[in-house]
């Protein structure tokens, strides 16, 4: 075992007994050789069992907070009849058998992906086991059971255990067709049970990234120009040169490393270097200037401004009969800010490349460090720590990249480490939208228009940078690359802002003439994956916008929604009716005799379906208070209830912050914002309980890490309409003062 | 060389008096479970107990520890009744944060036996939960002070 490999996550990477290595179902049959072993069986690999019964398991999709260590320990558990706390887990290198094309954690598929796979993986073990137990004893392996971890004969009284059997069943034929445990007969799915990860975590003793320790280990922190399209000119570093434990100061393309022999060093040293930019393409990109050009855009697009209520609000009129609308939403930048912040440790040595880091797609590092380096990837190692928060953040490369640069100039181990002000100022934030919508209700409360034109960049040139030649073979992975970027920022021109149009492109209400429209502009600001994508803005755009045409139309919101869905959107109805009963939302709208006004959305992602009904109370300042949320949700076969129900407050808190907090703001391309005093986040006083319902479901799962966000800005704002009469068609939602 | 008691043994570092606790906690002293959040004392993941009292590691300089007793995460040794109660009702999600929650929540009931939910919101608002586990953290505090006053079987 290695030195890194004894430090690393949950010491389990690497396994000296021989045993039984069991995988299918990913896409190649490439054998993980670091978790093969040399004695295990050599194909792709999950699962492991060794003589001294220890049971292991690869989880490719890694454990940033979204409960899919417990989730992919149930499955397999499932099937090998062991408790889930038994299992050991371990977030496994890059490795091609487990790329899906990529082998990266996000688009809340992972137990969706991991289903079938991981129980198949168990049940194919289970055989095996049964098998050479029926060798051992010269039995049928039919008459065998999997019981606790251990193969029994009821005939004979005989048992053995996994570990005793784990080198014979290594040797057994793979069975082909393998029967899954059918759901009456389940033990774990479908239970409530404490979180696999939560005593680690609790005991301070869980190691995140930015935990990597090695021995003499140097840390940096790079100073870069804050400004989008900025680039730095020239820097003065001598000050910082002068102060304790300062190792060195150099550029590296991305801007100024400072590199000391403890982090707090680095971080005072950056502090004191001093840099010129050229900012030529940095001037005039502001949050200003790109709504400005988003509304010429919108204008253009429908042949006229805005006519009737462009403003962001306006008190509604019960006197106005007219039945069409013409509004404008707003959407700003936001940024993910996990809580961990951004850190990689490298080290080069002459046979090998150790990178030690938390993120949501190793095969990307390993890719951009190979790059880098100019080291082949078999010898760029892959450590994945415990993510302290991903939401897409930590699906791009950009500081394992940084960490190379800067590890190439020392002769020594070096982590990088980011600060919050480095988090915020260097995001692939949220992008900031505008949309119009044109919509009108006829006599009968139809809707006979909804003309949805969206301003929108595309995240895709961002997501390309480095990331263009991961699935290229590697010998002309860096060819690829160079097209990729070169290309990837033609591809909006040509395909529009993909990613950010779902949830908004199509809809589950049936509307007579329907047209949305997406319009590419970028600033140059980097955007990206955050948390639900495109469905964290189109579920507030179109669950608002449905809202005010119930009220034009007269009609109660919920009742409004359920006709237009109609029978084609059954799951839709079902979610919908289940928050409204568990809400009580048509038994008393008497929430407002508490001063409480009651709003809600429904919207449909990453295949499951969410629908949440909020309470507000508006106070003397007119500030909105979140006070209930109830939550009903479809995301097929509910694995483990209470995971399901903490992702579900997770990304609706997540909604919800940026429903109410910040924005980033931008001047001459540089965020405005720094650090928590001035991008706020969440508090607990501000968290209110979240109840939430299942619809019951034998569907195989579908998403929930991001489900949850989508619908929870439009149900507040829904909420605010239904206390105030004003129309919130800005995020972050505010009330104005004295109206 | 400054000297104090972490986790009840004495310990010295050589280091400039302006260092924050924090990073002699981390980076002198190799316990990692004390995060690094913010460095302004607005996220709270850095807090530790000096003489009993919760502060924020970030802010404090270590020459303020000095002839002092500081304690972390790893000092309450996993046997505190709120690193059961929190493992209980699945409360980390990432996790980040939470060595800081608990820290904060055990000098809460140290002081407050029987904090309400008012009491607990307001000692537990300076510490900041992207993953959004906060209701699960006041329950798993009120469970504790259950625990503690007797009022459950532990």
């Amino acid at each position: 075992m290695t030195e890194i490999s004894r430090r690393a996550f949950l010491q389990g990477s690497a396994v000296a007994a021989g045993g039984l290595v069991i995988g299918c179902g990913a896409t190649r049959n490439t054998a993980p050789a670091d978790f093969a072993g040399s004695e295990g069986m050599s194909f792709d690999a999950f699962l492991k069992i060794t003589s001294d019964d220890r049971i292991i398991l690869q989880v490719d999709k890694v454990e940033m907070g979204q409960g899919t260590m417990t989730g992919m320990a149930t499955l397999v558990a499932e099937e090998l009849d062991i408790e889930p706390h038994r299992i050991e887990l371990v977030h496994p290198n890059a490795n091609p058998a487990f790329q899906t094309p990529l082998q990266i954690t996000g688009g809340s598929n992972s137990m969706a992906g991991r289903w079938q796979t991981l129980r198949e993986s168990g049940a194919r073990a289970r055989e095996m086991l049964k098998s050479a137990a029926a060798e051992r004893w010269g039995v049928e392996s039919v008459q065998l059971e999997a019981r606790n971890g251990a193969i029994v004969d009821p005939a004979s009284g005989n048992t053995l255990s996994y570990g005793a059997l784990a080198e014979a069943a290594a040797r057994q034929p793979v069975p082909g067709d393998i029967e899954l445990k059918p759901r009456e007969q389940y033990r774990w799915i479908g239970r409530e049970f404490a979180r696999v990860d939560g005593p680690t975590k609790l005991r301070g003793e869980a190691r995140y990234g930015i935990d990597t320790r090695i021995p003499g280990m140097l840390r940096a922190v790079v100073v870069r120009c804050p400004h989008a399209k900025g680039r730095l000119s020239s820097f003065d570093a001598s000050q910082a040169l002068g102060m304790p434990g300062v190792h060195s100061v150099f550029e590296i393309s991305n801007g100024v490393a400072v590199v000391a022999d403890r982090t707090w060093r680095a971080l005072r040293a950056a502090d004191a270097v001093v840099c010129k930019y050229d900012l030529s393409e940095s001037r005039g990109i502001s949050t200003e200037s790109i709504r400005a050009e988003h509304r010429r855009m919108l204008d253009d697009a429908f042949g006229a401004p805005v006519t009737g209520s462009g403003g962001t609000v306006e008190p509604s009129n019960p006197e106005d009969l007219s039945r069409s609308l013409d509004v404008v939403y707003t959407i700003p930048h936001v940024a993910h800010v996990t809580m961990e912040p951004l850190n990689c440790a490298i080290d080069i040595r002459e046979d090998r490349v150790d990178v030690t880091l938390g993120t949501q797609a190793p095969d990307v590092i390993q890719h951009a460090v190979s790059r880098v380096l100019g080291r082949p990837r078999r010898e760029v190692i892959i450590h994945n720590a415990f993510l302290g928060g991903g939401f897409g953040r930590r699906a791009f490369p950009d500081v394992a990249i940084e960490a190379a640069e800067i590890a190439k100039q020392v002769d020594a181990p070096v982590q990088l480490v980011w600060s919050r002000e480095d988090d915020l100022a260097n995001d692939y934030y949220r992008p900031a939208t505008t949309h119009r919508i044109r919509g009108e209700v006829d006599a009968d409360g139809n809707v006979a228009r909804w003309d949805h034109r969206m301003v929108a960049p595309s995240l895709i040139p961002y997501m390309a940078k480095g990331m263009g030649g991961v699935l290229a073979p590697e010998w002309m992975a860096g060819a690829v690359d160079a097209v990729a970027e070169s290309v990837a920022g033609l591809v909006p021109r040509l395909i529009g802002p993909i990613l950010a149009t779902e949830g908004a492109s199509e809809l589950p209400y049936r509307v007579e003439k329907h047209r949305f429209d997406d319009l590419f502009h970028d600033p140059g600001i980097p955007v990206g994956i955050w948390r639900s994508v495109g469905h964290s803005h189109n579920g507030f755009v179109v669950e608002s916008f449905v809202d005010e045409l119930a009220h034009q139309a007269g009609r109660d919101p919920a009742a409004f929604r359920r006709d237009l869905l109609g029978d084609d959107h059954p799951r839709h109805r079902a979610v919908l009716d289940l928050a409204l009963e568990t809400s009580g939302w048509s038994t008393s709208q008497s929430a407002s005799d508490e001063g409480r006004h009651r709003g809600l959305a429904v919207h449909e992602s990453f295949n499951s379906v969410v629908a949440q009904v909020v309470e507000v109370r508006i106070d003397d300042d007119r500030e909105i208070h979140v006070e209930r949320i109830v939550c009903a949700v479809d995301c097929g076969t509910v694995v483990n209830p209470d995971i399901v129900r903490a992702q579900m407050e997770g990304g609706i808190f997540y909604g919800l912050t940026a429903a109410l907090k910040g924005p980033i703001t931008f001047e001459n391309g540089a965020a405005q914002q720094s650090n928590f005093h001035d991008y706020e986040m969440l508090r607990m006083r501000e968290a209110p309980r979240v109840e939430v319902a299942f619809v019951d479901s034998d569907a195989p799962p579908t998403g929930v890490g991001e489900p949850g966000t989508p619908p929870i800005a439009a149900a507040v704002a829904n909420a605010v309409f239904a206390a105030t009469g004003e129309r919130l068609r800005d995020l972050p939602l505010r009330l104005p003062k004295n109206a | 060389m400054i000297e104090f008691t972490l986790n009840a043994e004495p310990r010295r570092v050589d280091v400039e008096p302006d260092m924050p606790l924090l990073w002699v906690i981390r980076d002198e002293l190799d316990l990692t479970g004390t995060k690094f959040g913010c460095g302004i004392g607005q996220c709270g993941a850095c807090t530790v107990h000096l003489d009993g009292v919760p502060v924020r590691g970030c802010l404090t300089p270590v020459s303020a520890a000095a002839g002092r007793s500081v304690t972390t995460i790893e000092g309450l040794r996993g046997d505190h009744v709120l690193q059961r109660t929190f493992s209980e009702l699945s409360v980390p999600q990432c996790g980040y944060c939470q060595s800081g929650q608990i820290m904060s929540a055990a000098a809460l009931l140290a002081r407050n036996p029987a904090p309400d939910d008012n009491a607990i919101d307001a000692a537990m608002s300076g510490n900041i939960c992207r993953c959004g586990t906060y209701v699960r953290i006041r329950a798993a505090i009120q469970r504790a002070a259950e625990e503690l006053r007797g009022e459950k079987p532990a």
